[in-house]
């Protein structure tokens, strides 16, 4: 009876520990993303957004580069200023590096990312973008401001 | 031949049904009723509409030799930095300097993307990429520009560039990247908040009190750039090619 009674705990045992387990390795399968900076809520509801961020942006994209409509609800800027990460000193984290809100998703999905070649990957309002760009800073790489052609 | 007669007239009924059917929902929607929810626009404006027609008009007279101003506000507004390499940077708006060879009088303009009514870059793009919004303002939507440079080929005015390096730090309002072409585009994001904003060169000019840029709708007879355009005569670069262009010059 005792003997039963062991088998049984240990067999339960090896259940809860097997359970664990799987809760461990499921959870370090799934990407961390990055909670949103500012705001309670999303544009749209979360399941929403993960299945259909990338026909509402390609849709308003439309919108905006050839109907100059802006400031609608599914900008790639406004993704951008709400889930933007800080670090320590209160600069912004490109959303495109390495484990954050863009990446952590499209990385773990093997789903490369265009936007990023020309879209700004840090809020305007931050000294990343606002800092004085670098031809204004150093006279070795000024544009060549005053350029001299003639059309005679 | 009969058949494709046949098929010909059902396709016009087909067409009569179809329109029909449009236009009881052009009634629904009048009466209020909405089958797609379309966004909300800026503020109360919508799609720009062709009521509009954006233009300049520079007066070289007033542009001063030596001022590089309205470059440098345009480099700053969109994010333009140079690789120290002059013949393949990219260059929106550059300072053309004009000598007259017989009395060695000289002048100096800016000289950008003209906005032209009939744009040859627009002509020759072969995925429509570049394109002339109703507004006027010709753009290239870069996310179907693939980089064949054939509009740089095709503009009279050598105003498009090609960006040939990676970038970073990009403008949120002023988008680019390696592998597109791209030209003026009139500060269009200014033009789009609709709160009256001039783009970035002329608002540059005026600071540094030059006024050799003025800016506005060519359309509206009471704009000032109309009204300046009214009074006083000005010209189009290369007006033989008859392209119409938005930006007027004077005192060439």
């Amino acid at each position: 009876m005792i003997e039963i009674l062991r088998n049984v705990g240990v067999v339960a045992a090896l259940l809860v520990v097997c359970a664990v387990a799987r809760a461990d390795e499921t959870r370090a399968f799934l990407p961390v993303v990055p909670p949103a900076s500012k705001g309670d809520r999303c544009v749209e509801p979360t399941d929403v957004m993960r299945r259909e961020h990338m026909r509402f942006l390609m849709h308003q994209r439309d919108d905006t580069v050839h109907g100059g409509i802006r400031g609608a609800k599914h900008s790639l800027v406004g993704c951008i200023d709400c889930h933007v990460q800080r670090d320590a000193q209160g600069i912004a984290i490109p959303v495109d590096a390495e484990g954050q809100f863009c990446e952590s998703c499209h990385g773990f999905a093997g789903v490369s990312m265009d936007c990023f070649g020309c879209h700004a990957t840090v809020p305007a309002e931050d000294p990343v973008s606002t800092a004085l760009p670098p031809w204004m800073v150093s006279p070795a790489v000024s544009m060549a401001g005053v350029t001299s052609e003639a059309i005679e | 031949m009969m058949a494709a007669a046949k098929k010909s007239l059902a396709d016009q009924s087909r067409r009569r049904f179809l329109v029909r059917a449009g236009a009881a929902v052009a009634v629904g929607l009048a009466g209020g009723v909405r089958f797609i929810d379309f966004p909300a626009a800026n503020a109360a404006s919508g799609p720009v509409s062709s009521a509009q027609r954006w233009g300049m008009l520079v007066d070289a007279g007033k542009c001063a030799s030596g001022c590089d101003a309205c470059v440098r506000a345009c480099n700053d507004e969109h994010g333009i930095t140079g690789h120290g390499r002059p013949q393949t940077d990219a260059q929106w708006i550059r300072k053309v300097r004009l000598r007259d060879a017989t009395s060695g009088r000289e002048t100096t303009l800016p000289l950008m993307c003209q906005h032209c009514e009939n744009p040859p870059c627009v002509d020759v793009c072969p995925t429509g990429a570049s394109f002339r919004r109703a507004d006027g303002i010709v753009l290239v939507d870069k996310h179907t520009c693939i980089g064949c440079r054939y509009c740089m080929l095709a503009c009279p005015y050598k105003a498009r560039s090609f960006v040939h390096e990676n970038l970073t730090d990009q403008k949120p309002w002023s988008p680019r990247g390696k592998g597109t072409v791209e030209s003026c585009n009139l500060c269009v994001h200014r033009i789009d908040e609709g709160a009256g904003r001039i783009p970035a060169c002329a608002e540059a000019c005026a600071r540094e009190g030059h006024q050799a840029i003025v800016f506005g709708d060519l359309n509206n007879p009471a704009s000032k750039v109309a009204r300046a355009a009214a009074e006083q005569e000005s010209q189009e670069l290369r007006a033989d090619l008859g392209l119409n262009t938005g930006v007027r010059y004077r005192n060439l």
